[in-house]
């Protein structure tokens, strides 16, 4: 079948039953996208298809195929960080990092949509996340900065 | 996940076609829900037809006749289409209930329909609009009263070859408005202790209720009309008296059990209260 990663069009052979987390990690070797709870519960599978936050570990491949998808390793341009990642590095927003690429993504969605949201629809667009190092005082300040509200503190 | 043949059909009758087709075919909108019960057995499926690529399972619209939402369009195209959002409140309400963000932008409203849990968020809100189900098979197509189509924990009324179309929530009336809470212990990514979508349409010359629709979640094999609740309503003048009797009345139609997220007890209390909010609600928007 066909996939879009990162602007790379590419044609992997797989099994219908594989979710795009299993083929994004194992058949692709982007490891940035984490496997949590592989049940849409903990946000690390967070990737984003044609946009919008969507969880891969219950995202059947061949559902995502045609459509365009990012993964943390694509968020960049280039050399460039994305002005999520680096306010999650300006601000240390993880600890293990486990959930981080999660994290980023749905904020870069979040942002993407709203470039001013409120802490409220930060908090909200971040609730299916689970950070169980507690990074969240961090992870919303962070978002914050990287938004059109936000600059260096 | 067990091995399972996979189709994703652009059109209607390609679609009819493979739910004809023997064996066990479940549709897949978002995933949300069947991934997870596939991937732990709690469904099985020897074809997985997914269905989001059908033009008329992603109809949203509004027409002379009511509201159609095809059954695979997404909770968060619908929570922000503009008249879900100035009308049609309890099921905006619920839509951004459901899971979180992430899911919101995958999940569909027919996949939560069809689901059929006792706990399914939008499922109250659409039985206080009177929502009725548009169902397609290769024989042709049929309606159901969303009312009559759950069968039971997951089960639905629906029949082999049959697949959910689309969702009709009737034209709103001047005077209405809807509304849903639920209960439970954190804000997100949870299952409702209990649900509750309310509907009233007031006669703006004396306050008196000319139409009530009340259903509950999760406290009952499947989500509920409270009707004893809609009747006590309907015909007298929504004081918060009358919305206290309601409230009591709706206990009426609920069926808890006892499990880990509350007590039957603790649910027809909830029930109570979620119902006296829910009313107090629609009459706060009718007010505007």
């Amino acid at each position: 079948m066909h996939l879009k990663v990162n602007d790379e069009s590419l044609e992997v052979a797989v099994d219908a039953e594989r979710t795009l987390l299993s083929v994004l990690r194992h058949e692709l070797g982007l490891m940035g996208t984490k496997y949590g709870c592989g049940e849409g519960n903990c946000g690390a599978c967070t990737v984003l298809i044609d946009g919008e936050a969507t969880r891969s570990c219950i995202t059947p491949v061949t559902s995502a195929g045609g459509r365009e998808i990012t993964t943390i390793e694509g968020l960049a341009n280039g050399d460039e960080l994305h002005p999520v990642q680096e306010a999650f590095v300006e601000h240390t927003a993880f600890q293990c990092a486990y959930c981080t690429s999660g994290f980023i993504m749905s904020s870069a969605a979040l942002l993407d949509r709203n470039p001013s949201p409120s802490d409220a629809q930060i908090q909200s667009a971040l609730s299916g996340h689970i950070c169980r190092c507690g990074a969240y005082g961090r992870i919303l300040k962070a978002v914050k900065s990287a938004s059109g509200e936000g600059g260096a503190e | 996940m067990p091995e399972f043949d996979f189709a994703q059909p652009t059109s209607l009758n390609d679609a009819l076609d493979l739910f004809a087709a023997d064996g066990e075919v479940r549709a897949l909108v978002g995933g949300t829900d069947i991934v997870d019960q596939l991937k732990t057995g709690r469904r099985n499926a020897d074809m997985v037809v997914d269905v989001k690529r059908i033009p008329e399972l992603q109809r949203l619209e509004l027409t002379d006749d009511g509201l159609h939402i095809g059954a695979a369009r997404n909770l968060t195209d619908i929570a922000e289409f503009p008249p879900v959002v100035s009308d049609y409140r309890g099921l905006a309400d619920s839509s951004l209930l459901i899971g979180s963000w992430q899911i919101q932008n995958r999940a569909g409203l027919g996949g939560n329909v069809c689901n059929a849990a006792p706990s399914g968020d939008t499922i109250p809100a659409l039985l206080s609009h009177d929502t009725v189900a548009v169902v397609a098979s290769k024989s042709g197509t049929r309606e159901i009263a969303l009312s009559d189509f759950f069968a039971g924990p997951g089960q639905t009324v629906l029949q082999k070859g049959e697949i959910l179309v689309e969702l009709v929530l009737p034209l709103m009336q001047e005077n209405s408005a809807s509304s849903y809470l639920r209960f439970i212990p954190r804000n997100e990514m949870d299952i409702a202790v209990v649900g509750a979508g309310s509907f009233v349409q007031l006669n703006p010359s004396n306050n008196t209720v000319l139409k009530a629709r009340i259903a509950l979640a999760s406290v009952a094999p499947t989500p509920v009309r409270a009707r004893a609740a809609e009747e006590v309503l309907e015909g007298n003048a929504l004081t918060d008296d009358l919305i206290e009797m309601a409230a009591v009345a709706a206990v009426e139609s609920a069926t808890p059990i006892t499990d880990v997220r509350g007590s039957a007890e603790y649910r027809r209390e909830l029930v109570k209260v979620l119902t006296r909010r829910t009313l107090g609600i629609c009459r706060d928007r009718i007010n505007g």
